[in-house]
């Protein structure tokens, strides 16, 4: 028996996720990642002597859509919070928060598991603002504060999660909602989407938690993962050896897979949390929580159930079609304008199978979608044999990248297939005339051979003439030329 | 025309309109006044004559286009340095912001300038507004004109002696827990701290947040009716500024009869008439009180019970939140970096703040930093900052209770009138027991005025007399009865005392 089978793990998360506003928290900078440093700020931000702080409402909107999306209480009446410490990337010395009354509390998130699914209670999620950033540069410090006062959600599971997967699978669900809903770009390598995990073992049976230590300093879902499992082993090797656990916050270092101790200073924190009495307590009206609520579209979850007993998709296909919100509500509005005619299966297929393929191959450039009443018009010409399955990716390709309609396309470049018997028997004929020797050899049985005319017959019309109607005329000429008639 | 320093800003408005005078005649009057007086009184900071100048010819050229301007067009006045203007020196009387110039206009400031107001300079301050005699500034001492030998009161003492002094028309100050109506009592000057919210607080710097609020001091009630006007009202940068209708306070005040004190119930609170009162005082005010109920107005006897810890109560609240407040003073992007002795940048980043807050902030300050910062401390809150909180919303209710049964509240403003320079610097609780009948206004959000009701003989000084301050009190945004009420003692004991 494994040890690690002896014992438990209980980890909880706290997922600080910044939001997609235009601007600042608590004062009107813009909210963009990048800028030049220090190009983004003010007398708020930059905490001059008599600078105040003043609510974003369209940050609370997005906390609220968070909030409602993750099944949290939302609280009508909240507080903000000071957060007092001193660092060079704080300017005030405290953090605007929300402490006791956050902004909502008690919610759960539901992740999919090995042993099928599990839900992970949310003890809250509560606004608050970004820190500015320090660069060290040699042994010099520079400060920029772009970031200070950046608007961020704090969301805090309870420990109800068991493993390193689990943990990645909680954090997975709880960025594709937040992505979703645009509350957040959920880049986790640009910080916008950053992650802490309190973990603790126990024997298994125990009902008394273990000591906890906080992991920090975790920057990809493959680290979240991996920075649990190693601190799980940790903890576990230290309580076999018989020692015993210190709480305290540790590093993780990606590179040498390992977590660190900061003990330090950095522990010692008295935050002094008492009401920012800059603010007023932050009152939110049914109208305004009904109006986001409303406003919360189906989410991928609930998306992926209703393709699949909606429109009979595979669980793979729904799972495709769903993971970007965009190409999700694409597939829909195809949907609405196909209005039946075509099967809702063949649309999927070339959502998957052809769109997708053809935005890889430009990802970068930025996406631009055809309308999807154009792209349905190319699939139409295709599923009713006016051009080819070949062709109509082709016409695709120039569609997306011209942005011309599917008609146009085929029009400029003659690419409508042939499918006329006059035209497709004069070129079986030349096909024939020009290849005698491979002809002699089919009449004397080499059947192969037959493959070999329609492909030369199919190069002549440069891909246009439709296929069936080429093996039709192909065929009777050769039975008659077999029968000695021509 | 001589001794213009010496008019009210309705008087000097009314001689602007009549085209009488220039704004320019009005700062000449001022400079030369300041400068044969300022000497000995240090009631500013610095003046800056060259802005003054410019303000006060752009106002004429105002003045003479047309008939239509506000009435703070062309008076020069003083301002707290603890209101940000851009382009500025504002030091808060500190050593942490020697440097700081703003890049930005607070907005009572700005309302100012829309005003055309004449800037004619900072005036002297206790640290952050921290203390209640002016002494704790870093750069000077202010006299109070009465006596020289005598503080002119705190925090906006600066403010106050340069209304007493003729040294300004008016002068802006801030009021934490009494300091602009203390030092208005102790120069003999009206002091008005209006309801928290009514005047924006952006770009004033802050001390304590949930008590802080932009007053006036003035020569007379109608000037500080013009001067509230002027910068009341909602502002979106201060969302705890309230959308008040901003009355017409000039026209209310211009309007207050006499026959208003019919029936009107005037509180007096048993609680303001304590041991620590001066007797001399004591009886300015019960004069006070004979005089309305001659003017048919009902005295009632009320209670305050809780007051009694307003001042511990203050004195958790303001520290707390000063010591957070006072935490963006770090050395890092503006104001007093400390460096080496041999001049080199300090290299550890505990030092750099451990120095330069050392070196930046007085005795006062720091200690207050350290009691707000042990009253937010875990294990404290609950005993300290907490408890505070509690014991304000009782106050609160006490004068909700109280103004059921009284329309104004009135008493003295100060328990003692201006002491020597010196007296109390060596017993802080001593100091802080002279806001003992300012401060629970301020924890009750309310509005406060401070008039002068007659002198008190100066005990040091032969012949010499010091003034007397009454503090009238009205329920939260009923700024329009407190100076209604104001105006018609004015108008019964005497304006403005002359020296
Ligand atoms: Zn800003």
């Amino acid at each position: 028996m494994n040890n690690n089978d002896l014992f438990e793990a209980v980890i909880g998360l706290e997922v600080h996720s910044q939001l997609l506003t235009k601007t600042k928290m608590f004062c009107s900078c813009p909210n963009i990642f990048g800028l030049e440093p220090n190009s983004a700020v003010c007398p708020v931000c930059l905490a001059l002597p008599g600078a105040l702080p003043v609510i974003n409402f369209e940050g609370v909107k997005l906390a609220v859509k968070a909030a409602l999306a993750l099944n949290i209480n939302i609280n009508k009446k909240s507080l903000f919070a000071r957060k007092n410490y001193f660092y060079p990337d704080l300017p005030k010395g405290y953090q605007i928060s929300q402490y006791l009354d956050p902004v909502s509390s008690d919610g759960y998130l539901n992740i999919k598991t090995d042993g099928g699914g599990k839900k992970i209670r949310i003890n809250r999620l509560h606004i608050e603002e970004d820190a500015g950033k320090l660069i060290h540069i040699g042994n010099r410090s520079y400060v920029d504060l772009n970031r200070a006062g950046t608007p961020l959600v704090e969301i805090v599971s309870e420990p109800d999660i068991s493993s390193a997967a689990e943990a990645a699978a909680y954090l997975k669900a709880l960025r594709e909602i937040l992505v979703y809903l645009g509350v957040s770009d959920g880049n986790m390598e640009e910080g916008s989407f950053r992650c802490d995990a309190n973990v603790s073992v126990r024997r298994k049976g125990d009902s008394k938690l273990g000591t906890r230590a906080e992991v920090k300093n975790v920057n990809s879902f493959k680290f979240v993962e991996k920075a649990i499992e190693y601190e799980i082993e940790r903890q576990i090797d230290i309580v076999l050896s018989g020692g015993s656990v210190i709480q305290e916050t540790r590093l993780y270092d990606s590179k040498e897979n390992t977590t660190r101790s900061m003990r330090g200073k950095e522990e010692a924190h008295d935050y002094r949390y008492f009401e920012e009495p800059d603010l007023p307590p932050l009152i939110l009206s049914e109208e305004f929580i009904s109006e986001i609520r409303n406003s919360i579209i189906e989410l991928p979850e609930a998306k992926r159930g209703r393709y699949v007993s909606e429109y009979k998709l595979t669980e793979y296909d729904a799972e495709v079609l769903t993971q970007d919100k965009d190409i999700a509500r694409y597939f829909e509005d195809l949907i609405k304008e196909n209005n039946g005619r075509v099967e809702i299966k063949k649309l999927a297929n070339w959502v998957i199978n052809e769109l997708l393929s053809e935005l890889k191959v430009r990802e970068g450039e930025g996406r631009s979608l055809i309308k999807a009443q154009d792209f349905l018009e190319l699939i139409t010409a295709v599923e009713s044999g006016s051009i080819n399955r070949n062709t109509g990716k082709i016409v695709l390709a120039e569609m997306l990248s011209s942005g011309k309609k599917a008609g146009e396309v085929i029009k400029e470049n003659n690419l409508a297939q042939v499918s006329d018997d006059k035209g497709i028997e004069d070129i079986v004929k030349q096909v024939l005339d020009e290849n005698q020797k491979e002809l002699a050899d089919l009449i004397g049985g080499k059947d192969k051979l037959f493959g070999f005319f329609v492909g030369e017959a199919m190069k002549k019309t440069k891909g246009k003439a439709n296929p069936k109607k080429v093996n039709e005329i192909l065929h009777r000429y050769i039975e008659n030329y077999k029968s000695g008639r021509s | 025309m001589d001794g213009l320093y010496k008019l009210t800003i309705g008087e000097l408005s009314d001689l602007l309109s009549k085209r009488e005078i220039k704004s320019v005649d009005i700062l000449n009057s001022y400079i030369q006044r300041i400068k044969e007086k300022d000497p000995q009184i240090s009631a500013y900071l610095y003046n800056d004559f060259e802005e003054a100048l410019q303000n006060a010819e752009a106002a004429d050229k105002i003045i003479a286009s047309g008939d239509d301007f506000p009435s703070l067009t062309g008076i020069p006045l003083s301002i707290k340095d603890i209101f940000l203007i851009k382009g500025k020196k504002t030091t808060c009387a500190s050593k942490i912001l020697d440097n700081f110039i703003s890049p930005y206009d607070s907005t009572v400031v700005k309302k100012l300038k829309e005003n055309n107001y004449v800037f004619l300079g900072k005036t002297n301050l206790d640290e952050f507004a921290m203390g209640s005699s002016t002494e704790n500034s870093a750069y000077k001492i202010t006299k109070n004109p009465y006596d020289l030998n005598r503080v002119p009161g705190g925090s906006s003492g600066g403010s106050a002696a340069s209304v007493a002094a003729d040294l300004c028309a008016g002068s802006f100050g801030t009021d934490t827990g009494g300091s602009v109506r203390q030092p208005a009592a102790l120069c003999g000057v009206v002091g008005l701290k209006p309801t928290y919210g009514l005047i924006s607080r952006y770009g004033i710097i802050a001390f304590s947040s949930s008590l802080d609020q932009a007053g006036v001091l003035s020569k007379d009630v109608t000037d500080a009716a013009i001067m509230l006007g002027a910068v009341a009202g909602f502002d979106e940068k201060d969302q705890t500024t309230r959308r008040f209708e901003v009355k017409n306070y000039a026209e209310i005040v211009k309007k207050a009869d006499k026959s208003l004190m019919k029936g009107l119930r005037v509180g007096i609170p048993a609680e303001f008439f304590s041991d620590g009162l001066d007797p001399e005082i004591g009886s300015k005010i019960s004069e006070i009180k004979a005089l309305l109920k001659e003017l048919g107005a009902t005295i009632v006897d009320i209670s305050l019970p809780d007051t009694k810890y307003s001042v511990a109560t203050y004195y958790i609240i303001a520290t707390s939140e000063a010591s957070s407040n006072l935490e963006r003073y770090d050395g890092i992007r503006y104001g007093r970096r400390h460096k080496e002795e041999d001049g080199k940048e300090i290299q550890s980043l505990d030092g750099l703040y451990r120095k330069s807050r050392e070196a930046g902030f007085g005795n006062e300050v720091k200690r207050r930093i350290i009691l707000g910062t042990f009253a937010l401390s875990a294990g404290y809150y609950d005993a300290y900052y907490k408890k505070a909180s509690l014991v304000r919303k009782l106050i609160i209710k006490n004068y909700k209770d109280a103004f059921g049964k009284a329309d104004v509240i009135i008493g003295p403003t100060s328990p003692t009138p201006a002491f020597l320079i010196g007296e109390k610097t060596a017993d802080p609780l001593s100091m802080y027991l002279s806001d003992i009948y300012t401060i629970s206004v301020n924890l009750a959000y309310l509005p406060g005025l401070s008039m002068p009701v007659g002198v008190v003989k100066n005990p040091t000084k032969d012949g010499g007399v010091l003034p007397v301050g009454l503090q009238i009190i009205s329920p939260w945004a009923m700024e329009d009865r407190l100076l209604s009420v104001a105006k018609i003692i004015e108008d019964e004991v005497g304006k403005y005392i002359r020296k």
